[in-house]
């Protein structure tokens, strides 16, 4: 007889569609969050697997900074006529008026409001109860101890030291108004099942995933990509560099890496080989040790 | 890693002084689950309570308060990954109050990890560990026993410590207990064979993860589909979709739906990927049925030939997670597969000391506590118990107010004690023979005798006799448990007193309330129908009744009454 032992892989993604469907379900107004990166690509098509042959049943926000890559609006365009999304993209344009960017306010500040407090604000507008997020429990320590269905209060809080208990499959959906659930489909794949995922199911991406000759400039270890006019300092002198982004941020502050992965395998290959957490290329992550905690507590994904 | 290797989530116990964290960070080293960065910001860190070149354990402890006590307190996941399998690790904190969080962890967990420091031999905690390992089902145990390197390798201390565990590990019902003599903090039996345990002949500690066997735990034979949500799209096309807990779809397959017990088939398995031949756990799919059947969220499609139990009441063991305590007839929301129902711990039968598996009375249950406990819900739930199926079994309780979880629920084998019935005390049968109107003078005007029907878990069974016996002329009434509850007898014999047939539709199985029942129609007028025996389909399943009550000579049905007429 045949066995029937499904691969990781399978196994992951029936997790994540049953997850998706358990939030349907019971919310009565979800939305995913999409930051246009490869986890956000792979939800996607989950979400598509979930709800076929019907069309995804919740809008898609993005949460934009207004300092993204060129190429991340293109593809986002792109892919939500594709697919019939109902996209919907919140930008704290106010903060932005004002001249909100990580060398004036330093980058914590800058997240602060272009990210947590857009984020917040976009939640409240759209009076959703359940918001699904692409962030994985490899991805950073804090991340480790997340729950599936991880609740907030009204401010859009986590309080790491009073987290429901979460058992088998069976997630807790009760909330009062103005409370929220943040939900992660993602949370037990790792960097790698993500890659593996996108090669077998042919998953489209940005392609600044991969290594091309681009122009940067290099600061010290750091590479650094020159859109939205990074300023220059004296002596200073872009360079094409063959590099690609390990993760999608914000243009200032996601640091690009040497590389001379073309193809999904050759970035697999790369992935096993370094070894690096793909995180270490954001900056925002090393400003204090333990500071993504420090951003989840105040109500970033 | 490949693309065709399996997953594996496993669960560690152990205190603190164990090297629990020391032994993952290891795990996780040598299965390149740990970023080089994440080394250097360990190796950077503030907190200094390194005693080697790399402290492992301060790559799993994850949040500020932890760092700063040096202390587990929450359940996290970490994943590292071989050629062979990816695993999932829940590392959860062995201290006493944290019972909470190992429950959590081992809840989905295939093996556990219990740590035992080879110093200090079998202690309460590991017993602790132990039983909760057993508590929540998981399969296949790694005794790690750690810190060898301290006690020079001996095999009498790793010996004793195997005989005094695997005799406890019997005593909770462990099964698949395997030993390893180790070090985490300097990788003997790890990964490969130690030259310093030449006595130890076994495979390494990672060797037996990625070779314990996943397919024999599995379930093939009930099928058990919980209807998560249900897809309609356009007016043509109605998918049933969810998460196989157990059995095997197959287009064609014979299912029947929970509760209406009507029975259909399988049209089809749609999938984004094209349409599937077969399903098995744990797929999520979509399930198109050939009749057009009324299904909602929390109904279920099983096995006609492998039914599982149906009912409001069931006997369960409880760990409470909540600082409220919890009490016997409060009202609580429990989550049973994707049904939610009001619910109550209708009886708090002991609870059992972690320690030392004593019973003990209790009327209330505190944080961590373990209770063996029987449950009433309001509507009924379609089980199993958790030693033969971990989801159908399983179910939480939440606190409506705070909407807090506070409880994990493992439904046991055994069917609840019955409970004391609540009863009509005030009503008294002794009217009748001194009543004005006589049985023989309804019996005249019905047409048929009165009787009681007793029909368990056929709710639409129980719609359409009533159905055909009305259209007969009889005066027939059901009544259904989720609405009259204890009181079927007394009512059924109330209805049976006004020369009215009582279709008395009850969930589950329940032989206590059938036997009352019984005495107060008494025998010649009630039907007791064992499930087993009924026709699978409504439509033969009532014809067979119908003969019944003939037989009986309750009716006769060659001819329609009319009222007045007399049989």
């Amino acid at each position: 007889m045949e066995t029937r032992v499904l691969s990781h892989l399978r196994a992951l993604e029936a997790e994540s569609i049953h997850i998706l469907r358990e939030v349907v379900a019971e919310f009565s107004n979800p939305v995913m969050l999409y930051s246009v990166g490869k986890d956000s690509s792979v939800m996607l098509r989950l979400a598509q697997k979930a709800f076929h042959p019907a069309k995804i049943p919740f809008p898609v926000l993005h949460v934009d900074t207004g300092y993204k890559f060129k190429e991340m609006y293109e593809f986002r365009d792109n892919l939500a006529k594709e697919l019939g999304l109902n996209l919907i993209v919140h930008t704290n344009q106010a903060a932005l008026d004002a001249g909100t960017n990580p060398f004036a306010l330093g980058t914590q500040k800058c997240c602060a409001l272009l990210k947590t407090r857009a984020l917040l604000d976009a939640l409240a507008a759209g009076g959703y109860d359940a918001a699904f997020g692409g962030a994985r429990r490899d991805e950073e320590k804090s991340r480790a101890k997340e729950r599936i269905y991880s609740f907030r209060d009204k401010f859009g809080q986590w309080d790491p030291k009073n987290q429901r208990p979460e058992l088998w499959n069976v997630y807790n959906a009760k909330i009062e108004k103005g409370e929220t659930i943040r939900v992660f489909p993602l949370s037990n794949w790792t960097e790698l099942d993500i890659w593996r995922y996108i090669e077998v199911e042919k998953i489209p991406i940005v392609p600044l995933y991969f290594a091309k000759e681009r122009e940067m400039l290099v600061r010290g270890n750091n590479v650094i990509p020159l859109e939205h006019n990074y300023p220059i300092q004296i002596g200073e002198k872009p360079e094409m560099v063959k590099v690609r982004m390990r993760s999608l941020g914000c243009t200032y502050c996601t640091g690009a890496i040497r590389s001379d992965a073309e193809t999904l395998p050759q970035l697999m290959d790369e992935l096993v080989q370094f070894r690096r957490s793909e995180r270490e290329n954001r900056i925002i992550d090393h400003d204090t040790e333990g500071s993504m905690e420090i951003k989840k507590r105040e109500g970033y994904f | 890693m490949s693309v065709e290797s399996q997953l594996l989530r496993f669960t560690t116990a152990g205190s603190v002084d164990d090297g629990k964290s020391t032994l993952i960070g290891r795990l996780l080293y040598e299965a390149k689950g740990v970023y080089e960065d994440q080394l250097a910001s360990v190796q950077n860190s503030s907190v200094n309570r390194s005693t080697g070149p790399i402290d492992f354990s301060l790559l799993t402890d994850g949040l500020r308060a932890e760092r700063e006590q040096g202390i587990t307190i929450d359940v996290a996941y970490r994943y590292a990954a071989t050629p062979q399998r990816k695993f999932i690790i829940a590392d959860t904190p062995g201290h006493e109050q944290y019972t909470r969080n190992m429950a959590t962890g081992a809840s989905t967990a295939d093996l556990a990890i219990v740590l035992i420091d080879a110093r200090k031999g079998v202690l309460v905690q590991s017993r602790r560990h132990a039983f909760i390992t057993a508590l929540l089902g998981i399969r296949y145990v790694a005794v790690a026993v750690n810190k060898m390197d301290l006690v020079e390798f001996r095999e009498d201390v790793f010996r004793k410590i195997e005989a005094e565990f695997l005799a406890y590990a019997k005593s909770v019902g462990l099964k698949n207990v395997a030993f390893f003599p180790i070090s985490a903090l300097e990788g003997d039996n790890i990964t490969e064979p130690s030259p310093r345990t030449p006595w130890y002949t076994g495979p390494s500690l990672l060797e037996h993860l990625e070779t314990v066997d996943l397919v024999e735990a599995r379930n093939f034979s009930d099928l058990r589909f919980p209807v998560q949500y249900v897809n309609r799209p356009t007016l043509d096309f109605r998918g049933y979709t969810g998460q196989l807990a157990s059995g095997v779809l197959r287009v064609g397959q014979t299912v029947m739906t929970l509760p209406s017990g009507r029975i259909t088939k399988v049209k089809s398995l749609p999938s984004y990927d094209g349409e599937l031949a077969e399903a098995y756990p744990p797929m999520s799919v979509t399930v198109c049925l050939e009749d057009e059947v009324d299904i909602s969220r929390g109904d279920m499609l099983v096995d006609p030939d492998r039914v599982p139990h149906v009912s409001r009441r069931f006997a369960a063991k409880l760990v409470w997670m909540h600082e409220t305590p919890g009490e016997a007839e409060r009202d609580y929301l429990l989550k049973h597969t994707s049904q939610t129902v009001r619910a109550q711990i209708a009886k708090i039968r002991h609870r059992i000391d972690i320690n030392t598996l004593a019973e003990q009375p209790a009327n209330k249950l505190e944080l961590n506590e373990i209770a063996s406990i029987q449950v009433e819900t309001r509507r009924p739930l379609f089980f199993d118990s958790y030693a033969q199926n971990r989801t159908t079994g399983a179910f939480i309780l939440i606190d409506p107010i705070s909407n807090a979880t506070v409880a994990a629920g493992m439904i046991e084998e055994s069917t609840a004690e019955s409970l004391e019935p609540l009863k009509l005390g005030s009503l008294e049968f002794s009217g009748e023979t001194e009543a004005t109107v006589t049985p023989a003078e309804r019996y005249k005007r019905a047409g048929h005798y009165p009787a009681t029907v007793w029909l368990t878990a056929r709710q639409d069974l129980a719609g359409m006799l009533e159905r055909k016996l009305f259209d007969l002329g009889c005066s027939v009434h059901v009544l259904a448990d989720d609405r009259e509850s204890h009181l079927l007898p007394e009512l059924a014999r109330v209805l049976n007193s006004a020369g009215l047939i009582a279709i008395c539709s009850i969930a589950s199985p329940d032989v206590a309330e059938a036997k009352r029942a019984q005495e107060l129609a008494g025998d010649t007028r009630f039907l007791l129908v064992d499930p087993q025996q009924l026709p699978v389909r409504d439509e033969e399943a009532s014809e067979v009744l119908m003969k019944m009550l003939e037989d009986r000579g309750v009716l006769r049905r060659k001819e329609r009454f009319e009222v007045g007429e007399g049989i």
